[in-house]
């Protein structure tokens, strides 16, 4: 143990993982090997949308090294796919939820969809029998954009789904809104696509799945970021297997951003494979398999407009969206564009008044779901946006528009369902504008414009709702879940301290941070706290890792279990002490009575549970291992503003971001490193999106475009500034480490403030509107519209 | 990824033979073919590996030519003091290709060869008036690229090195196409004994002479020149990335940077 792993709460220990993480000593999915093992593989749909009107499998079958094909058909008993949120229309009917079968049956509905899974003795093998299956396809008219699939005589892709519709659904109040709107000084408005995004985590999906004859029980090994909701789902679910027979295992993961949240088909087939072919089976992911199987992010169309006092107050908040989700409903792709989405729309703003409407769409694409922010960076997309164009519109500086209309009594109900605990919104604008040194922003656009550069600025103040969720609310919106987190705190005879934790890190190294609450709380070595997560084996329970709930959820039941632990050590210790229960404090590590110097360390106190020689056996069990579940009783609310500051070549079009500067609160800081970490990745993503990711399929033909790294553009680090970031905390009001949570913070707020930026620099060549992402060639074409007088193309 | 055999021959000779004889294709750095194979989109029954082939290697001043072996790693010419001397535009086009790990694989005769319609030595070699010297003859650049990842050479012709006559001056610009960086649109400008030359990149289906803007070049060699030409955009390529229309206008801005830069 180095110097560095001593001190616990606040302080930034080293990440305890990186070690094996970076000498290649991480355990992955696909580094777990198994004795008789067989490799998968999947069989897709190259076309968007196709009947299947045969599989000839018999060439295929007898091919060398094949052990079984199977296709929909053969899946007797497994059912479709869930989706773990029920959505209620305006029409107060449920969504439509058409079945979403494990292999394709009679019909694929997007290029990728898995038609037949081939197990052989290598991948080899399994990929030259899968060129020898004949399907027959009977080609049918695709639609891929989500207004196009809401349009009289689009494709239909679902009998369940008339006019491709999921649902139309609404929050806050419309009345309210059209009334405002009535005696409106002045209305901005935007019309806004927020872009489709592929995942692209580092490591792809993966699974190794195994059956015993001996016990009748399934272990799967999966890239999962919530196992234990894996499990449920795949076993209550689509299997009807007992939860008790199943064990997931989800080991290291590279990265998931909310890719790896979902029940999967390959998973799920191989789990039921598995028995059938007895063998274990194993499954990775190609990269170019990864973009037209995992599920996407983003893909809404949005027209908001706010009406404003002359002032420039914000008086109601009008937003229409429709949200494309692909061509089948995955895990939680209902909740995104809906509870996710319109719940945010308030902002950092006090804006009374707030309607949004949103239709979500089926189309022959991947299906969508939550991508790091989850329907938050889409609101706060909306939001800054018009905001911006607010201040533009009023001739309002920007960060003028934003202090008019800051939220500053708390709690604070918005008008869209949600009661903001705490925030200073006034701080994080102030930190962000000094981080940024906006008071040299004209200097440095002057000179700019003597290289023939175009220099701007643009803000974004984000908010977001993490620590998801209170169970009881997210139930009455049409949670099929708990949102809960699980901890246990398991203090072994010598004093070692084992956490079992249903958080799942993948890559937010909570091995570090939740070792810290342990050791800071309990006042012993980080170096003699374990932590464990990922395996149903072993923890008690876990709703896993997403919408920034670790520290949150997680970390506050770890908490809950130490007080526990905590409480009982001092009736151990009173006994050994004997002094009353009352009068022992905890501090420190050690058990003292108050008012003396007699004390117990805490591993006195642990030896004394399992060694109970001396213990008050007739009222106290022995042992020291206590599980805790916290249900948290209201949303954190993370907030920030971020400044980015980009200069274009009008000659080429290219933008390049030269300063990004972001001030956030996310409450107390467990460990300021890796919250910086958190925030710099969620920058690069967030700038990814606005400036690179561009996830485009041909309208016509249904084919994905950018179906692989050479035509996707990822952020690399040279088109990244250096990061200037900042944090003021409010600790949050409900949880007992005050923390909010940040690990979508970036993602979130750096969108408009990057295209807020490069508008407010093409604004001086009469752009006035541009889409993400703000590609080389769209700001070209935006500067020459602006130019000819035309208006800008989407 | 199919089966596939790999052999080694110790001449170019043998290396040729062994093609012609299993009918199957040469491989260079790897960095464009097996990733064609690993997709399955080639299907080679063998491989002749050419690493190590000493008639195919080095970087060599020849009177007024710079002759580099047709297995000479992009890194290797980017790092080459004899290119640095006398074609630094080479090698600052070799430091811009790909990621370290493609350039210390990839190769000058597998660039070419392959004739990727984006790809940067193609650029340089038509710009400079190279010639590709083969197993078999000697090819001028401007007979060489015939058109999509076509060029003249025929079955089984192996490119053995590359005569590059040393210019007055050259540059080469490349705007990166955001995703892959390969060119979106390239521009080598040259002006060499036989005159002005300017080869584009990533702007059609194989990298072609700008004839505008060499003459607009030869007239008065300045940026304002380049920058007048208007290049239609019939013909270019147009995709994600850039329409034709955006290749067109990048191809005169372009080349006026290059000019620029050597003012
Ligand atoms: C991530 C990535 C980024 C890249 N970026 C760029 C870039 O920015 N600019 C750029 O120009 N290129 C780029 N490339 C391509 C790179 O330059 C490759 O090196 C080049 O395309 C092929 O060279 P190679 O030596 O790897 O050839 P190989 O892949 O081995 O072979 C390519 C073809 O050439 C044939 N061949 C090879 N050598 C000979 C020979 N001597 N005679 C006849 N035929 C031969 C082979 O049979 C094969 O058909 C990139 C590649 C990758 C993977």
């Amino acid at each position: 143990m180095g110097a560095n792993e001593t001190g616990p709460i606040g302080q930034s220990v080293r990440r305890r993982e990186d070690q094996r993480f970076l000498t290649g000593a991480g355990q992955y999915t696909d580094d777990v090997t198994m004795a008789r093992e067989a490799y998968v593989y999947f069989l897709r749909s190259p076309h968007a949308h196709a009947k299947i009107s045969g599989i000839d499998r018999e060439e295929a079958r007898t091919a060398p090294g094949v052990l079984a094909i199977y296709t929909g058909d053969d899946l007797v008993g497994v059912n479709g796919l869930p989706c773990g949120w029920l959505i209620t229309g305006t029409d107060g009917k449920p969504m439509n939820e058409p079945p979403h079968p494990v292999l394709a049956k009679g019909k694929v509905r997007h290029v990728g969809d898995p038609v037949a899974m081939i197990v052989a003795e290598s991948l080899h093998q399994a990929k030259d029998a899968a060129e020898l299956i004949v399907v027959d396809y009977e080609i049918l008219p695709a639609v891929v954009n989500g207004v196009d699939a809401l349009k009289p005589g689009a494709p239909q892709i679902h009998d369940e789904a008339p006019g491709n519709r999921c649902y139309t659904w609404a929050l806050g109040d419309k009345g309210a809104v059209d009334a405002a709107f009535a005696k409106a000084h002045h209305v901005s408005k935007v019309d806004i696509v927020n872009n489709r995004l592929v995942p692209n985590a580092i490591e792809p999906r993966a699974a190794v799945a195994s059956y015993s004859r001996a016990d009748e029980s399934y272990t799967l090994y999966v890239t999962s970021q919530n196992p234990h909701v894996e499990r449920l789902l795949m076993t209550a679910f689509v299997l009807g297997l007992p939860e008790t027979k199943v064990r997931v295992i989800a080991p290291d993961v590279g990265g998931g951003f909310g890719s790896k949240i979902y029940l999967y088909a390959e998973e799920t087939a191989m789990v039921w494979a598995s028995k059938h072919v007895n063998r274990p089976l194993r499954w990775a992911a190609e990269r170019s398999e990864s973009f037209i199987s995992d599920a996407h992010g983003r893909d809404h169309v949005t027209h908001a407009e706010m009406a404003v006092d002359k002032d420039g107050k914000f008086l109601a908040l009008r937003v229409t969206t429709t949200a494309n989700v692909g061509a089948y409903l995955s895990t939680f792709a209902s909740c995104i564009p809906t509870i996710l989405y319109a719940t945010l729309l308030a902002g950092q703003y006090a804006t009374p008044a707030i309607h949004c409407e949103v239709t979500a769409v089926f189309t022959n694409t991947v299906p969508v779901d939550a991508y790091r922010g989850a329907g938050r960076p889409e609101a706060t997309y909306v939001v800054e946006r018009v905001v911006h164009q607010v201040g533009v519109d009023l001739g309002l500086a920007q960060d003028e528009v934003r202090r008019r209309n800051f939220i500053r009594t708390f709690p604070y109900a918005t008008p869209v369902a949600l009661t903001y605990d705490i925030g200073n919104y006034d701080a994080t604008l102030d930190e962000a504008m000094r981080l940024a040194d906006v008071a040299g922003f004209p200097a440095r656009r002057a000179e700019a414009a003597k290289r023939g550069k175009l220099r701007g600025l643009g803000y974004s103040s984000y908010i977001e709702a993490c620590g998801l969720a209170p169970s009881n609310i997210a139930g009455a919106l049409g949670a099929r879940a708990g949102l809960y987190e699980a901890g246990q705190v398991r203090v072994n005879p010598t004093g070692g301290v084992t956490v079992f934790t249903g958080s799942h890190s993948h890559g937010q190294g909570h091995e570090t941070t939740f070792a810290q609450i342990v050791a800071g709380r309990l006042g012993i070595d980080i170096g003699s706290v374990e932590v464990v997560h990922g395996d149903t084996g072993r923890i008690p329970f876990g709703m896993g890792t997403y919408g920034s709930r670790s520290l949150a959820v997680g970390g506050t039941a770890i908490v809950k279990a130490l007080d526990k632990i905590v409480a009982k050590g001092k009736k151990i210790a009173a006994h050994l002490l004997e002094a009353a229960e009352t009068d022992i404090e905890f501090a420190d590590g050690k058990f003292t009575v108050a008012g003396t110097d007699r004390s117990k360390a805490f591993g006195e106190v642990a030896l004394a549970a399992y060694v109970p020689h001396n213990y008050p056996l007739d009222k106290l069990e022995p042992g020291l291992d206590e599980t805790a579940f916290y249900d948290p009783t209201n949303f954190t609310y993370p907030a920030g503003t971020h400044i980015c500051e980009v200069e274009i070549d009008p000659e080429t079009g290219q933008t390049s971001v030269v300063a990004f500067s972001a001030c956030d609160d996310f409450g107390n800081v467990i460990n300021p490193m890796i919250v910086e970490g958190q925030v710099h990745g969620g920058l690069a993503q967030g700038i990814g999106q606005a400036l690179l990711e561009h996830c485009v399929y041909d309208r016509q033909s249904g084919q994905l475009l950018s179906g692989s790294l050479m035509d996707y553009a990822l952020p690399r680090a040279d088109d990244l500034p250096t990061f200037k970031v900042g944090t003021k905390v409010t600790p949050c009001t409900h949880n007992p480490l005050g923390a909010k949570g940040c690990g979508e913070a970036g993602a979130i707020g750096a969108p408009p403030a990057l295209i807020n930026a490069v508008l407010d620099a093409l604004a001086a060549v009469g752009v006035k509107d541009i889409q993400m992402p703000a590609s080389p060639h769209r700001v070209w074409q935006a500067i020459q519209a602006a130019k000819s007088g035309a208006t800008v193309a989407a | 990824m199919y089966s596939f055999d790999i052999r080694k021959a110790d001449s170019v000779a043998a290396a040729a033979a062994l093609i012609a004889q299993t009918g199957g294709r040469a491989l260079a750095g790897g960095q464009s073919l097996i990733a064609a194979m690993k997709l399955r989109l080639a299907q080679p029954g063998t491989l002749v590996d050419l690493a190590g082939l000493t008639e195919l290697q080095g970087i060599r001043r020849d009177g007024n030519a710079l002759v580099i072996g047709a297995m000479t790693r992009h890194a290797e010419v980017a790092a080459a003091a004899d290119v640095k001397a006398a074609i630094p535009a080479l090698a600052a086009l070799a430091e811009g290709i790909g990621d370290r790990q493609v350039r210390n694989m990839g190769t000058l005769g597998g660039s070419l060869a392959n004739n990727d319609p984006a790809a940067c030595y193609p650029a340089g070699v038509l710009g400079l008036g190279a010639t590709v010297h083969t197993n078999r003859r000697t090819i001028a650049a401007d007979d060489f690229f015939k058109g999509l990842y076509e060029t003249a050479l025929g079955d089984g012709e192996l490119i053995t090195q590359v005569s590059f006559p040393v210019p007055t001056k050259a540059a080469y610009v490349k705007f990166a196409q955001p995703a892959s960086r390969f060119a979106l649109v390239g521009v080598f400008v040259a002006q060499t004994g036989g005159g002005v030359r300017v080869a584009v990149t990533g702007a059609g289906p194989s990298v072609f002479r700008a004839k505008a803007l060499e003459d607009a070049l030869a007239r008065t060699f300045t940026a304002d020149a380049a920058k007048a030409v208007r290049i239609p955009a019939t013909g270019l390529n147009s995709d994600l990335h850039g329409s034709a229309e955006y290749r067109a206008h990048l191809i005169p801005v372009l080349a006026a940077r290059a000019v620029a830069a050597l003012a």
